[in-house]
């Protein structure tokens, strides 16, 4: 599927490579434990720069999501009707993202979602995008 | 103790620049001088009498048209925070006048995106360049349109709350009663709640008819203190009090609570300022990007409890005869939105405490707030504004 694919910056170099390997990473901060997402410069919470790539287990919950009708960029207008939602990771950051894998009419917020890698960048990058789990 | 900005300066001038047929057939550099011209002959002040220039097109925006205008400035004001920058110009031109740093400010926007053929031609620099966080962690998921955002946050709104589609639909018929008054709105044919459920949906749970205009616009605003406000040729509408809060740029992931703007923090900043409560005021004009956009607004200015707001519009109140009136034009919805509505709140709040609204002015009208919202539910600003009485 056609996707704005995101230019690869130093600073994030490290979170494409893992997706390359179906890895789910974030920047953790040193001193106050926190997951940062998206990657930046210093923590948000104290402004630390010491930040370090720390595994995600690839689960949470949908905080909100829509259905999309009209496509948000015309690359994507063979995709609609698709499902963008916002993902609270079980570590305390939250993503933009896809919700795959069911029937939009089915979706609510505060489900269950699981990692979902089906979806490759031309370049073998992907994103990470997020289907509904059993619990 | 009575905050010194309250009441210190004035808008004086006020015009703005719409078509009902959405295009205005001239350049936003035409509509700049039309509209500046206009504003300031409203006010009976000149081109000489400005000392400040304030306004978000183009990079060094207001150096650029104070060249062009012959304007030499003493305090300037180039800040882009998307459709809530000119409540800002305003907050920050009372001040500086406040302060004594200038005297005699002028904001302009315009913008052509409908002429243009180009949505997003709504002035201000571009936004959302390769090396930006929302094209990085947003865009590629097809989070490109604006409805896009503003359906998460409905979507979570109708979760917390119990929020219904049918309440959201009653603010669009409320502001299309306003707009049926209003001979230069886009849409003056007035419409049921089966009409915006009816009409297709761009991001559920968000509804064409949910979602905002994409006309031509321009509007200017003169601001100047209050000992000079008198003197001139209209009653002036006071600023009595303003207030500014950001939560996020540009990517609505950052927000945090997506139910609650940043006016829950503007709205009571501005309202203590001014010293008014929000059973005090009369007329409210406010940023309807959105459905949910003025649904939210109304709940975080306190005009109702948070989670309440989709009860509380329900009985139509926001529409003429009702208990709120709400704005007036028609708003985002039905009158224009050329990509920052900003502008034009203020204006029709201006004119409704000059007592300017013809068919639909609110009757007695003395105490008005407007609301800018910028960005993605990014940044609000709030202005008290308030004839002379309530000085």
């Amino acid at each position: 599927m056609p996707r704005i694919e995101p230019p690869v910056t130093p600073l994030a170099e490290p979170y494409w490579e893992a997706t390359r390997r179906e890895e789910l990473v974030a920047q953790r901060c040193d001193p106050c434990e926190s997951f940062v997402w998206y990657p930046r410069e210093a923590c948000p919470g104290c402004l630390s720069a010491d930040l370090r790539w720390a595994p995600l287990a690839g689960a949470g919950t949908i905080y909100t999501f829509n259905v999309m009708r009209k496509p948000g960029n015309p690359m994507m207008g063979d995709e609609v009707p698709y499902v963008v939602g916002l993902v609270d990771l079980d570590e305390g950051i939250r993503m933009t993202t896809n919700i795959v894998g069911a029937d939009p009419g089915s979706l609510r917020c505060d489900q269950r979602v699981a990692v979902d890698w089906s979806m490759e960048l031309s370049d073998g990058r992907r994103l990470p995008v997020f289907r509904p789990t059993d619990d | 103790m009575t905050n010194e900005l309250r009441g210190a300066a004035a808008i004086v001038g006020a015009v703005d620049a719409v078509s009902p047929t959405g295009v205005l057939g001239r350049t936003d550099a035409q509509l700049e001088v039309e509209v500046i011209r206009g504003a300031l002959d409203d006010a009976g002040l000149s081109i000489a009498d400005v000392d400040c220039l304030m306004t978000t097109n183009g990079m060094m925006g207001s150096l650029e048209l104070g060249e062009r205008l012959g304007v030499r400035g003493r305090f300037t004001d180039s800040t882009m925070t998307g459709g809530s920058s000119f409540e800002v110009h305003v907050e920050h031109a009372a001040a500086a006048i406040a302060a004594g740093l200038c005297e005699v400010a002028v904001i302009v926007y315009a913008a052509t995106p409908r002429g243009a053929k180009n949505p997003f031609a709504g002035g201000g620099p571009g936004i959302g360049g390769k090396d930006s966080a929302l094209f990085q962690w947003d865009l590629p998921y097809g989070l490109g349109l604006p409805a896009a955002s503003y359906s998460l946050a409905a979507q979570r709104h109708m979760h917390d709350f119990g929020t219904t589609s049918e309440q959201l639909a009653q603010i669009a018929v409320s502001f299309r009663e306003w707009a049926v008054k209003n001979p230069n709105a886009y849409h003056q044919d007035p419409i049921t709640i089966d009409n915006v459920l009816a009409s297709p949906m761009v991001a559920e749970p968000l509804h064409k008819l949910d979602c905002c205009l994409v006309t031509d616009g321009a509007g200017a605003l003169v601001v100047t203190s209050a000992e000079r406000a008198r003197d001139l040729a209209r009653p002036p509408v006071y600023v009595l009090g303003a207030g500014t809060a950001h939560t996020h740029g540009m990517s609505i992931s950052q927000m945090g609570d997506v139910t609650t703007t940043g006016a829950a923090v503007s709205g009571p900043q501005a309202m203590a300022m001014a010293g008014v409560t929000p059973g005090d005021v009369d007329v409210v004009e406010l940023y309807d990007s959105f459905t949910i956009t003025a649904l939210m607004t109304l709940e975080d200015l306190g005009f109702c409890a948070k989670g309440e707001g989709g009860d509380f519009v329900a009985d139509g109140r926001l529409g003429p005869g009702g208990s709120l009136p709400t704005n007036t034009n028609g708003g985002g919805l039905s009158y224009t939105h050329p990509g920052m509505y900003g502008m034009f709140v203020l204006v029709e709040a201006v004119r409704q405490l000059r007592g300017e609204g013809g068919d639909r002015q609110v009757e007695g009208a003395e105490i008005a707030v407007a609301n800018g919202c910028g960005g993605v539910l990014s940044c609000t600003s709030t202005i008290v504004l308030g004839t002379e009485a309530t000085r």
